[in-house]
């Protein structure tokens, strides 16, 4: 068996796959910041405690209505997003002619507000969520046993990531979008409703991190606090793929699962640190990020 | 008839009334620390509240004249706030005793202070042998669990089924590390080899990575020295990766029956780990269980943490009432004089350096079909006894 | 200083010189020691007008620096507490020189990530025991001659450094760096045009912040006699920013109000913990959108005077 750096070729392949797997939830996760600030020039903390709802929304679902998985995917979106758009609204609508900071404070508030309501509903062991019958079992690769709900996670991420990126790049819709962003007054002199889009748009990025959240139930801990941690590790994500940029977020999201894939191979310890480590290069080097363009 | 009574009856009263005066201002407050909001709620939280008011019930307090009262509050898992909380507590609230307090940070902040200031500390939810060990004081008693116990009941008792090739997935910080050492000690001495061990940063949430390498190296144990979420996550992604279905085996080294219940049986099944406490062992159990659940007006069954507050608190209950007095060094000692006797663990006794001695359990997690009811998740697979369950006292390093 | 902050100040002082005959002691200690830790972030936010996410790095670095060197080291207290906050200082200097070349979020995030990588530093590093924290670390003879585990002489220790921090914070705003400083917050480009050095002032700034937030880290390890991971975790920045947006950021006595109300509000919501969570998050939302000015600002708005 051929060896590189003392770790046989096999199952370096297995762990290059892991990571890319990884990297899929970075991408979907990191995709809905990024659209939101973006867009908006908002930096939505309150995207772990959307992602955690995501998941709790479909556990209530199988728990209290008998919908399974395949429901949840498409109406846990809708709901958690309407949440969403309800924060904008209320909220949100009413910092933007303020510092960016200001949103960054309230939706810091937030989502301590909602990882709080839900511990104190729910405890924080987490609930158990079954995996879908059509996604169980695996493959046996040869180099690895791969379980079919990790192939689904790399379909479905890389799916609904290249449809964002479409949305947004390439659709008339999405460019209304970037141009009510960049000239909100000019936008709204030519008869469209700006501030309907913004509120979307949020509802938009909000759904993506729900979206996430039902992805992760069947395989992570579903807990209130399961977004707590994770989101400063999505937002070194977003800076480093550029904070505006969607391509970026969507590239980086998954260089970095592998990255960190490989970190774990080799120096375990560190795989908690890596994205940091790279982040604060990055910002040294090249502040606005990889692919993104200083505002 | 009546004057006699009368009599009697004041004579009594000024007996316990003597007997009180010797109780600090009359009255024994009990402090149930722990952690009510996070990580640690389920384990311990305000069931170890309700566990500590059955114990002053079961004792009979108000029968016997004695004035208990009961305070709790939330640590939050700091310890800064735990200190400020005891030392607040001891200073101005006239606790007496403070009991649970898990996490094992805020534990050895507490036994210090209890210590400084001369009252009595009855931990039930911390982990760390160093309570009775480095950190030993005339002033703490480490009831139900910590390292080396479960390190030598899961390692030993694994060994002994055949169990002996293993591989570590551990969590990198202090506890994780003091597990896994302890447990590849057992290991090697009984004569099973670790195939290998990865270090898994603390709040992991991916496994996967983990669990291959677990795999790859064939070995027949696989080893979770981590504890909470860490825990729960690789045993739900073992399933996914069909690690038992392939024939290898997971041990958890620290597993309560809240993480079971999160799990599922279908995620958790034939998880094997070490309890010192399981509500349906025999009829004591479940009859106190049984109340348990009425008193908390919930439906999470009692796990071994809050089962040790009972005990602990039931125990001093008994020893302040021997000693006459509520003076932590000296109901300290009282208790470690006195064999321990309680439903829940049955007959025991206290050593010198403040450990608490009962009987272990390897259990082993039900698969669904065994299951016939409400948190029915255990299997017994073997009954450590007291004596060797825990680290003998010679080598813990503790100069009492 | 202009009269009605002479007066205010002078409140404070007799309110924290007078209170622990009333109050518990070591919860005024804790108040003190967190207000310190609140003026330094001010300056840096208030002033500066850089928000900083990661100031619990030097909270904690101090604490660690200092509890080391007071258990395993017998330094007395106040060498401890100087090597504490000199650390702090060493930390401020490498990570400022990284940080302060991006400005608004951009800063916010690298400070967010650095604290995140000194976070898990910490919980690996042997010398901190890790969850377990270094615990009994001695109070000391201050000077050799006062025994600090006497609660008084405790007590006048952490008020002297309290009033001493405040009092350069003071002086620090109010003189021509600071002038300086509040140019450059409001308008940048044209400070650059003025022909000053923006980046270094910011990051003297910075590193002023972070050796005081150092001060108050190494003067709460030897009250509690103990340093832990809390004092490193993400969330103990996210306080300091809610202790100083509660009380009024860019206000002289905000920080201290505010960061005595949390820490008040924390203590007597202990009873009921879940709910802690969910207060700090609320008057968040609250203050961000209808309480900008903060307690100390609104009074002042309210008195008219700049307080």
């Amino acid at each position: 068996m051929t060896e590189i750096f003392g770790v046989p070729t096999q199952a370096l392949f297995g762990q290059l796959l892991i990571g890319l797997i990884n990297g899929s939830f970075y991408a979907l996760l990191s995709l809905g910041l990024a659209v939101i600030f973006g867009l908006l020039n908002i930096i939505n903390f309150t995207h772990g405690a959307q992602y955690m709802m995501g998941a709790f929304v479909a556990y209530l679902l199988t728990a209290k209505l008998g919908l399974g998985y395949w429901w949840s995917l498409a109406i846990v979106p809708l709901i958690v997003g309407a949440t969403g758009i309800v924060i904008e609204r209320l909220m949100l609508s009413k910092l933007y002619k303020l510092d960016h900071l200001y949103g960054l404070l309230l939706t810091f508030g937030l989502a301590l507000i909602i990882q709080g309501l839900f511990r104190n509903e729910y405890g924080t062991s987490g609930l158990p969520y079954s995996m879908p019958e059509a996604l169980s079992g695996g493959h046996n690769l040869g180099f690895m046993f791969l379980p079919n709900y990790r192939a689904w996670v790399i379909v479905a991420s890389l799916i609904v990531c290249g449809a964002t990126w479409f949305i947004i790049e390439k659709t008339k819709l999405g460019s209304y979008l970037r141009a009510a962003t960049e000239n909100p007054a000019l936008v709204q002199a030519f008869g469209i409703n700006v501030p309907r889009m913004i509120t979307l748009t949020y509802g938009f990025g909000v759904a993506l991190a729900a979206f996430a959240g039902v992805m992760a139930a069947p395989i992570y801990q579903v807990s209130p606090q399961m977004g707590a941690d994770l989101i400063i590790v999505v937002f070194a994500v977003v800076v480093i793929g550029g904070m505006g940029s969607i391509l970026g977020s969507i590239l980086t999201g998954f260089s970095l699962g592998v990255v960190e894939g490989l970190t774990k191979v080799f120096y375990p310890e560190a795989s908690n640190t890596v994205i940091f480590v790279i982040m604060a290069i990055v910002l040294m080097i090249k502040p606005a990020g990889l692919f993104g363009a200083q505002k | 008839m009546k004057f006699k009574q009368t009599l009697l009856a004041a004579a009594i009263a000024a007996l316990s009334g003597a007997a009180q005066a010797q109780v600090s201002d009359g009255v024994i407050k009990i402090g149930v620390l722990n952690d009510m909001s996070s990580l640690y709620a389920d384990i311990a939280g305000p069931g170890s509240v309700v566990a500590a008011k059955m114990a002053v019930e079961d004792f009979g307090a108000a029968k016997k004249g004695m004035k208990v009262e009961i305070i709790s509050a939330d640590h939050q898992n700091k310890p800064d706030v735990g200190a400020q909380i005891a030392n607040q507590w001891f200073d101005q609230d006239k606790v007496d005793v403070i009991v649970d307090v898990p996490t094992s940070s805020v534990a050895l902040a507490i036994s210090e202070i209890a210590r400084k200031k001369g009252k009595a500390f009855l931990n039930s939810g911390a982990a760390t042998s160093d309570l009775t060990g480095k950190a030993c004081s005339p002033n703490t008693i480490h009831w139900t669990y910590d390292t080396w116990m479960l390190a030598n009941g899961t390692g030993s008792a694994i060994l002994k089924t055949g169990g002996d090739t293993w591989f570590f997935i551990t969590a990198d910080y202090a506890f994780g590390l003091a597990l896994e050492r302890d447990t590849e000690a057992v290991v090697l001495k009984g004569g099973g080899k670790v195939l290998g061990k990865v270090r898994a940063p603390l709040n992991t949430q991916d496994f996967s990575s983990f669990l291959l390498q677990a795999q790859a190296s064939k070995a027949k144990i696989i080893g979770l020295a981590n504890a909470g979420g860490d825990t729960i996550n690789s045993i739900k992604q073992a399933s996914e990766f069909g690690i038992v279905k392939g024939g290898q085996n997971l041990a958890g080294m620290l597993v309560f029956i809240s993480d079971v219940h999160a799990l599922g049986l279908e995620k958790a099944q034939g998880l094997i780990f070490t309890e010192t406490f399981y509500w349906d062992l025999n009829d004591q159990t479940r009859a106190w269980t049984k109340r348990f659940l009425a008193e908390s007006k919930g439906t999470k069954y009692p796990t071994m943490v809050q089962a040790g507050v009972y005990s602990s608190v039931l125990h001093y209950l008994k020893a302040v009432e021997a000693a006459k007095t509520d003076d932590g060094t000296k109901v300290i000692a009282q208790m470690k004089a006195m064999p321990t006797d309680d439903p829940l663990f049955g007959k025991g006794s206290i050593r010198r350096d403040g450990r608490k001695l009962h009987p272990a359990y390897l259990v082993e997690v039900k698969k669904p079909s065994e299951s016939k009811g409400p948190y029915d998740y255990y299997k017994i697979r073997a009954t450590i006894p007291a004596d060797q369950a825990f680290r003998p006292e010679k080598d813990g390093g503790c100069n009492l | 200083m202009p009269r009605e902050q002479k007066i205010a100040l002078a409140v404070m002082a007799a309110l924290f010189a007078l209170a622990p005959l009333a109050v518990y002691p070591v919860f005024l200690m804790k108040a003190m020691c967190f207000a310190l830790f609140a003026c330094a972030f001010n300056l840096l936010i208030g002033f500066g007008g850089l928000l900083s996410f990661g100031h619990a790095m030097f909270l904690g670095t101090a604490g660690y620096a200092a509890a080391h060197a007071a258990k395993v080291w017998g330094f007395q207290p106040q060498f401890a507490i100087l090597f504490g906050t000199a650390c702090a200082a060493l930390l401020g200097l490498v990570t400022g020189l990284i940080a302060i070349r991006r400005q608004g979020i951009y800063f916010a995030m690298t400070t967010l990530a650095l604290s995140q990588m000194i976070y898990f530093f910490y919980l690996q590093t042997p010398f901190t025991h890790g969850e377990d924290g270094i615990q009994a670390v001695p109070r000391g003879m201050l000077f050799g001659v006062i025994d600090l585990s006497n609660v008084w002489a405790m007590y006048i220790t952490v008020f002297v450094i309290f009033i001493a921090g405040f009092l350069l914070t003071y002086r620090v705003i109010h003189s021509p760096f600071g002038q300086v400083l509040k140019a450059i917050r409001e308008n940048e480009p044209r400070a650059i045009s003025l022909g000053y050095d923006v980046n270094r002032y910011k990051l003297l700034a910075y590193l002023l912040s972070a050796t005081l937030a150092g001060a108050a880290g190494a003067t709460k390890a030897l009250v509690f006699q103990l340093a832990s991971l809390t004092d490193v975790h993400w969330s103990m920045s996210g306080e300091v920013v809610l202790m100083t947006l509660l009380g009024g950021l860019g206000t002289v006595f905000g920080p201290v109000a505010g960061a005595f109300i949390v820490i008040t509000m924390e203590n007597y919501l202990a009873q009921i913990g879940a709910w802690v969570t969910i207060s700090e998050g609320v008057i968040f939302v609250i203050c961000v959108l209808a309480f900008r000015r903060g307690v100390i600002g609104e009074l002042g708005g309210w008195l008219k005077k700049a307080l």
